[in-house]
């Protein structure tokens, strides 16, 4: 296996320009004659959709959702990154570059990065005129807000609900493009397998989630917008249908799969509440503009919230880290809380929790300001817990929300089969071992609109292709294969139910891959899953058949694929022998308990090599080259 | 606390359905109702019978998967909240639920709690949009927009599709959806180019799907879990007369 990055030489700001002008073209008119498949209808894969038909490919889209508005984009809360420099407080393309790079603590690339930064001025501009409706001031200009990690505004949002808008516009983009006959949309349909032809990707093979039909789609190129792997946590803030089934099958065919370790866990979530949970939810980042997190000084405290006087709190984030405080980078304010809870100091019935407390934010501001500002958010933690944080400090822990590693791809979105393309969180490509607060719409949105429009036609016009039609050979065998696959899953008769068996992996990854690692641990995890993976092949249940809705056959499905990627997301942080980002190995540390990075031999993407189920992968190291930025310790004293 | 469920149950959309009771025990007040329902299923599937399907997916009250009409109401008794957002300590033990789908002509059953719900997506591709092509659009800032006028064009855009409107209303009507579409456009000056072939062409195309006129029941502002107000379907009107007069339908 090879791994090109194809970054575009010449200076940092003129790569993508150049990339641009160097890339073959396809003339309007000869757009139709090719055909592209996207599957999921998130920002990533809406965006690309109803951006390629509008230059004149054919486009097949599909999703699992009832409707392609229901894509998991739509919970982001907080909102979207943008360098514009609209609060005319020191920010640029460069500082959002920058800030990016180091958030992402020096794992990512550079030349991505920077034409993240680049498009972003040109998604907001495009969402505005879609007709999203971000917030404005009274001048009738945009409105911004600070996020974790940088120390300007430059997050645009639209209330609590910015993914939302955000999806709705690609959405209404994409629904144009139905409507038009140019985009051919298969709802309820759920990927299965992607089908390579003399090792080129054309197609793939999906479940009719209504009829339990299996069938294909053939095309000239293939694209991935499938997101992120949260959910082999089980407990984590993304839907309950997120998967990694599409991304695995392709890991399954030969695609690399890029640092899946690096997983981040959101500091801002409401605790969980008992075994029953199915889910976790996320209260926003930007909560933490005016909440102050902080936890009782003494260990076994037993007053309430409002009784503790201003000497007995700790407001541990200000304390240790005064120039970013309550804004410091999610996988610093994630590992900080584990660390006052580890201590006993945690709130709660569990423990396991801090406060975060809007007394004083409300004393300076008044309570209209904080309800105008949050009140959706704060309605949504008042339903879920029955208490009025208002009145009450929210009780908050951290918990998996985004997942940084993904599809290897290069510079072109591409992975490294040809014609395999991979957007959005699915790919690994811009966060390096952390994500910054509001790059993910960011980052979804470039891909979909701004790069993968322009790169497809490269490789459409370089590739040079027979067409095929699922007639072919491939498509028939790769149909066979998921066909055999469904009828073992619907013989399961056991006597555990799928989602037990996915519930204790989640403890097991929580416990020894979660905010903390190390060595022992992830042996340890490593021994584990096979055997809860012979769990669900000797014990599992699945009913009902193969002609109807069944989600019991669903989940099993998803659930079989999360037992085998868990290992190696085991192996990659067995591997890391160092501490970066979301990925925090307890044996690397400095004294005071940050994070101990070791570029001199880590500094590399760890591309993985599928060898077969329990069988260890291959590594294959892509050397990351900083020629623009000095790598630093980061620090957000 | 132990609850008895009437459930609909169906095996698609050609079967003939019937309400099925089920016994629960061990419900806790800090479940959802989807997770109470997801106690149900555990059993169920443990007892060889096939688990009781709902459309679900974020939990959060935001991607409008879920659908549930729980003792006659859509999305059940809590003002502006969906079912996945409603949280069993607002039942009591020995409760009797009854749970039911989003019923309209136009969102057929799929299974059990699971309708079909596509008409809305084909009401959107009939106009639901500003068509601006990815790239050669102006600053975000060039256009300035008043703070109130941004401010109802969101209260609009809130809209999460779940079609308790239309499940809330004796003629089951889409008029609340639509007129939410129609009015975050009719508030932003992006909107104005494509007002009034817009308006035309999504009421044509959900008059085409099934779903009946309003008459000012105003139950589907009563159950919307986004709080959407009437008041955009008589924007809608207003916008519709001044169309029909002016333009003509593209068909």
């Amino acid at each position: 296996m090879t791994l090109d990055a194809k970054i575009p030489s010449g200076p940092l700001a003129e790569k993508w320009d150049r990339h641009r002008f160097e890339m073959k073209l396809i003339n309007p008119a000869n757009k139709r004659k090719y055909s592209v498949i996207v599957v999921g209808t998130g920002l990533a894969g809406a965006a690309a959709a109803a951006t390629m038909a509008e230059l004149g490919y054919n486009v097949t889209a599909l999703c699992y959702n009832d409707s392609a508005r229901r894509a998991h984009s739509i919970a982001a809360q907080g909102g979207i990154n943008a360098a514009k420099n609209y609060q005319n407080d020191g920010d640029s393309i460069w500082r959002l570059f920058y800030d990016t790079i180091k958030g992402g603590d020096y794992r990512s690339r550079e030349g991505n990065v920077y034409r993240l930064a680049q498009v972003s001025n040109n998604i907001i501009d495009q969402c505005v005129a879609q007709g999203v409706p971000f917030a404005r001031e009274y001048g009738g200009y945009l409105d911004n807000r600070s996020f974790g990690g940088a120390q300007v505004s430059r997050t645009f949002y639209a209330r609590g609900q910015t993914g939302q808008q955000l999806l709705l516009g690609a959405y209404s983009a994409l629904m144009r493009q139905v409507g038009l006959g140019k985009v051919d949309l298969y709802t309820r349909h759920e990927m299965m397998d992607v089908v390579l032809v003399d090792g080129h990707a054309r197609g793939i093979v999906a479940r009719d989630m209504v009829t339990g039909k299996v069938v294909s789609f053939a095309a000239d190129a293939v694209i991935l917008a499938t997101g992120g792997y949260s959910n082999v946590y089980f407990l984590s803030t993304n839907a309950i249908a997120c998967n990694v089934t599409a991304a695995y099958r392709a890991y399954k065919k030969g695609a690399a799969f890029a640092n899946p370790a690096f997983v981040q866990i959101h500091p801002t979530c409401i605790p969980v509440s008992g075994d029953h949970q199915s889910k976790l939810t996320l209260m926003s980042e930007s909560l933490r503009n005016d909440g102050r997190i902080w936890v009782p000084k003494n260990k076994g405290e037993t007053r309430g919230p409002n009784d503790i006087p201003e000497e007995d709190r700790d407001y541990y984030l200000e304390r240790k880290y005064p120039s970013f405080g309550n804004l410091s980078p999610r996988d610093i304010s994630s590992r900080s809380a584990k660390e006052v809870c580890d201590e006993g100091r945690g709130v709660g019935p569990t423990g396991y929790g801090v406060y975060l407390d809007f007394r004083d934010a409300i004393d300076r501001l008044g309570k209209h300001t904080i309800e105008a500002r949050y009140g959706n958010l704060f309605q949504m933690y008042e339903r879920i817990t029955g208490e009025d944080p208002y009145t009450l400090p929210m009780r908050i822990y951290p918990a998996l929300h985004y997942t940084m590693g993904g599809l290897w791809v290069d510079y072109n979105l591409m992975s490294n089969i040809p014609g395999l393309h991979v957007l959005g969180e699915a790919n690994f490509s811009d966060h390096g071992a952390n994500r910054l607060g509001a790059s993910a719409l960011m980052q979804g949105l470039a891909d979909g609109y701004f790069v993968i429009p322009y790169t497809i036609g490269h490789y459409l016009a370089t590739a040079k292709q027979e067409k095929v039609t699922t007639d072919h050979a491939e498509f028939k065998k790769a149909e066979e294969d998921v066909r055999g696959r469904l009828g073992k899953l619907l013989d399961l008769n056991g006597s555990r139910t799928v989602v037990s068996i996915h519930r204790e992996l989640g403890h097991i990854m929580w416990e020894y891959a979660g905010m903390a690692r190390n060595g022992a641990g992830l042996k340890k995890a490593l021994e584990l899953i096979p055997q809860l993976r012979e769990e669900f092949w000797s014990n599992a249940k699945v009913v009902g058949d193969g002609e109807n809705v069944n989600h019991s056959l669903e989940r099993a499905g998803r659930v079989a694929d999360f037992l085998e990627f868990a290992e190696l997301l085991c192996h990659d942080a067995l591997n890391r022998n160092e501490s970066c980002g979301g990925h925090f190995r307890e044996e690397y540390q400095t004294e005071e308990g940050e994070a101990l990075r070791n570029d001199d031999d880590y500094a590399y993407v760890a591309a993985w090599e599928y060898t077969g189920v329990g069988s260890e992968p291959i590594l294959h190291k892509e050397q990351l080259e900083f020629e623009n930025v000095k790598l630093q310790t980061r620090s957000y004293k | 606390m132990k609850l008895k469920l009437h459930i609909w149950r169906q095996k698609n959309t050609r079967a003939k359905g019937k309400m099925v009771t089920y016994e629960v025990d061990g419900i806790e007040e800090d479940m959802s109702f989807l997770e109470m329902l997801d106690v149900l299923n555990e059993k169920l599937i443990l007892n060889d019978e096939e688990p009781v399907a709902f459309d679900h997916d974020c939990r959060e009250g935001i991607c409008g998967a879920c659908s549930l009409t729980v003792n006659g109401i859509p999305h059940g008794p809590e003002k502006e909240t969906t079912i996945c957002q409603l949280h069993m300590r607002k039942f009591k033990d020995g409760d009797e639920i009854y749970i039911e789908p989003f019923r309209a002509r136009a969102f057929p059953v799929l299974r059990d709690l699971v309708t079909d719900r596509t008409a809305f997506d084909r009401i959107m591709q009939a106009g639901g949009f500003v068509s601006a092509n990815t790239g050669g659009v102006p600053d975000a800032n060039a256009i300035p927009i008043s703070k109130k006028d941004a401010d109802k064009a969101m209260d609009n855009a809130a809209c999460i599709g779940c079609g308790a409107c239309v499940a809330a209303c004796k003629n089951a009507s889409a008029m609340l959806f639509v007129a939410a579409k129609v009015s975050q456009y009719a508030y932003l000056p992006q909107g104005q180019t494509e007002r009034k072939r817009r308006v035309l062409n999504m009421v044509a195309q959900m008059d085409r799907e099934g779903f009946g006129n309003c008459t000012n029941y105003y139950e589907c502002e009563a159950v919307c879990p986004k709080g959407i107000s009437v008041s955009s379907i008589a924007l809608m009107n207003r916008d519709y007369l001044r169309a029909s007069l002016t333009e003509k339908e593209e068909a």
